[in-house]
């Protein structure tokens, strides 16, 4: 029997769990290992040096599985180095000696959606893409009700009353979700916890700070890698805003470029590449909307980023805001970004006041 | 009696401690080397500090900052633990209000803060790397056999500063050894040394940041008279340096610990104070935290390193 599995990103795999278990009705998946400091030492351990660092985290979690009995990874691809890593991880896989097939959803930028019909029939003859088009359908509800439920949590987790009450909530939603079996449920369950966490107390005052969070995606949307700087933002009752999540990437990415060129065309003319171009908008945006400041991350050396940041610290003095920037690989110090946090909080505060 | 308010600064290089009274006066400094023990330097440094501090004074507040601000502040059950940044800008805000720009260069770090109308509008820490920072003067210091509080004095001798590859300190070393192997006179690997850290520290930390006078250099490099000569000479503008310039975040955690006083009243007496911390690493998880347990008079105060929270 194929045993199949994917690297980590946030709470995602709860969805593709979902998926593939429904589509694949003879295949195993694997319960893919959470992302611990042992992950990224791995992932460190077999990476070219100079790489993005979702390329360790996610080489990491792919051995981490192979070492779990998987024998078929799935990897999907993006506008910038992210492109590579289907390639390039299959072929450090086989030369460590494992035996084992990487699936690449999209390549050369697109999805071919003939290539992928028949690579999934080979993993699994019964595949049916009927099946797979209504549990598809399902999983991208799921992973909007999921988005639409962290973006109401990210705005209000730092003024919760008893602390923990989010996180609690949600980790309980997420196993609702993953044992849902047909849309009318998945929707019940949505509806039920949506108002249950509407219900949560918060003491949110008039004059709190707002942080929008921009940057690469893979860094942005996986805590551990990120060194949970929402959570850390969040101790400081932080009202946090990200735009960056899967069905952002999925469904309105592609629809909203051209949105966004306009919008900030007095700042780049061209795509600057995966993310790059959003983040710029966005910046924009949040200056507008008279943020108190933005913080920038990104994996070390994601040049897309690299590009944006000069136009965003542009951007940023030409409203007068502050914006933060980090940089995370694997050997980064936490104190160092502790240092930087509470900095940024009290220059944040002084302003607020003055 | 009248009150007074200690302020700790704990950093990788030297530790710095600073009485003042309400009126910002300071009433005792000392400034000793941290030699990889803060707690050590920390007990000794209250030591000189209780000498040099008159009588009738008690002690109101106590404030920390610094790379052991976390871990002095339990020591000392300080009413502040603050990041250095912040305490730099109170401290020099205190005494000059008007100040637009403060470029600090400490012994591992080294910082841009940028100020308008007497808030912090924008920050700059170093980031991944060491080069422009005092710990790199010291040690290519000792490579040159003279001592860092000479260093100034040699560079300002100098008329013809020879360049060196500044942008990493690994290849500024190498770069600085070939250039002595080929004869170039001391003085001149000086001034060109000194010039490497301002050029270094423009590219790196000030990257993209207007600065704009009156500009403040302070941190311990502050001290060096080569550096403060090219930071003028290269951004062709006045340059203050404070005779306290590398007090400033401690003199800016006093005042903040005036700001935030509980009503306790603190002693300086530290020697029958036992204070320990036990190190081990959790095998609980793949995470294998490295945990760090901190005993203050045979009791747990507090412990960190934990990713989950169990301890």
């Amino acid at each position: 029997m194929t045993k199949i599995a994917f690297p980590h990103m946030g709470d995602y795999h709860i969805p593709a769990n979902f998926l593939l278990s429904h589509i694949f009705p003879n295949t195993e998946v694997i319960k893919v290992p959470k992302i611990t400091s042992k992950t990224i030492e791995i992932g460190t351990k077999y990476s070219p040096e100079f790489v993005c660092t979702p390329f360790k985290y996610t080489l990491g979690t792919m051995i981490e599985c192979l070492d779990k009995e998987a024998d078929t990874l799935i990897q999907m691809g993006g506008g910038c180095r992210y492109g590579y890593y289907a390639e390039l991880q299959e072929k450090i896989l086989k030369d460590l000696g494992y035996n084992c097939t990487v699936i690449n959803l999209v390549t050369e930028g697109t999805t071919n959606f003939k290539r992928i019909n028949k690579l999934l029939k080979q993993i699994d003859p019964k595949f049916s893409k009927i099946k797979a088009l209504y549990y598809g359908f399902i999983t991208i509800k799921m992973v909007k009700y999921m988005d639409i439920i962290d973006d109401y949590i990210r705005e209000n987790i730092g003024f919760e009353i008893n602390p923990g009450s989010f996180e609690s909530l949600k980790e309980e939603m997420l196993i609702s979700f993953s044992h849902v079996k047909n849309y009318h449920e998945l929707y019940k369950t949505y509806k039920r916890y949506l108002n249950k966490f509407y219900k949560i107390k918060v003491h949110k005052p008039d004059n709190r700070l707002k942080i929008g969070i921009i940057g690469e995606l893979y860094t942005i949307m996986e805590p551990f890698s990120n060194y949970f700087l929402e959570k850390q933002l969040a101790k400081h009752h932080i009202e946090i805003k990200r735009f960056t999540n899967v069905h952002y990437l999925l469904f309105e990415k592609a629809r909203k470029y051209k949105k966004y060129q306009k919008y900030s065309k007095e700042y780049f003319t061209y795509s600057l590449g995966a993310d790059a171009s959003d983040n710029i908008a966005r910046c924009k945006y949040l200056c507008e909307k008279n943020y108190d400041g933005i913080i920038h991350i990104k994996s070390s050396f994601c040049t897309p980023e690299i590009g944006a940041m000069p136009i965003i610290n542009k951007i940023a003095s030409t409203y007068q805001k502050p914006v933060l920037f980090f940089s995370f690989d694997s050997a980064t110090s936490e104190t160092g970004i502790q240092t930087r946090l509470e900095a940024f909080y009290d220059m944040l505060e002084m302003r607020k006041e003055k | 009696m009248k009150d007074c308010y200690l302020g700790v600064d704990i950093g990788s290089i030297s530790t710095k401690g600073v009485i003042i009274d309400d009126n910002n006066k300071i009433i005792a400094s000392s400034y000793i080397w941290t030699e990889g023990n803060p707690v050590e330097a920390v007990r000794k440094l209250l030591d000189i500090l209780k000498e040099e501090l008159p009588k009738g004074y008690q002690i109101k507040g106590i404030g920390t900052t610094g790379s052991a601000r976390k871990l002095i502040g339990l020591m000392l059950k300080a009413c502040i633990v603050k990041n250095e940044i912040t305490a730099h800008a109170i401290g020099t805000l205190t005494f000059y209000p008007n100040v637009r720009t403060i470029l600090e260069i400490g012994g591992q770090d080294s910082k841009i803060i940028l100020i308008k109308n007497g808030i912090i509008t924008n920050y700059a820490m170093n980031t991944l790397c060491a080069a422009g920072t005092g710990s790199f003067l010291s040690s290519q210091a000792k490579r040159l056999g003279i001592d860092v509080e000479e260093f100034g004095d040699y560079a300002l001798k100098s008329t013809n500063p020879v360049k060196i590859a500044a942008r990493c300190t690994v290849f500024a070393e190498s770069d600085l050894v070939h250039k002595a192997q080929v004869g170039y006179p001391k003085e001149d690997i000086i001034a060109g040394l000194c010039k490497s850290v301002v050029l270094n520290y423009l590219n790196n930390v000030g990257k993209g940041k207007k600065i704009v006078g009156p500009i403040i250099f302070q941190g311990g490099v502050s001290k060096n008279k080569g550096v403060v000569k090219y930071f003028k000479e290269i951004l062709k503008e006045d340059i203050i340096v404070d005779e306290n310039s590398h007090l400033m975040g401690a003199i800016g955690i006093a005042v903040l610990a005036r700001r935030n006083k509980t009503g306790n009243v603190y002693s300086l007496e530290m020697k029958n104070l036992k204070f320990i911390t036990k190190a081990f690493e959790c095998h609980r998880c793949p995470n294998t935290c490295e945990l760090l347990k901190i005993y203050r008079n045979d009791e747990l105060v507090d412990s960190w390193g934990s990713k989950c929270g169990k301890y």
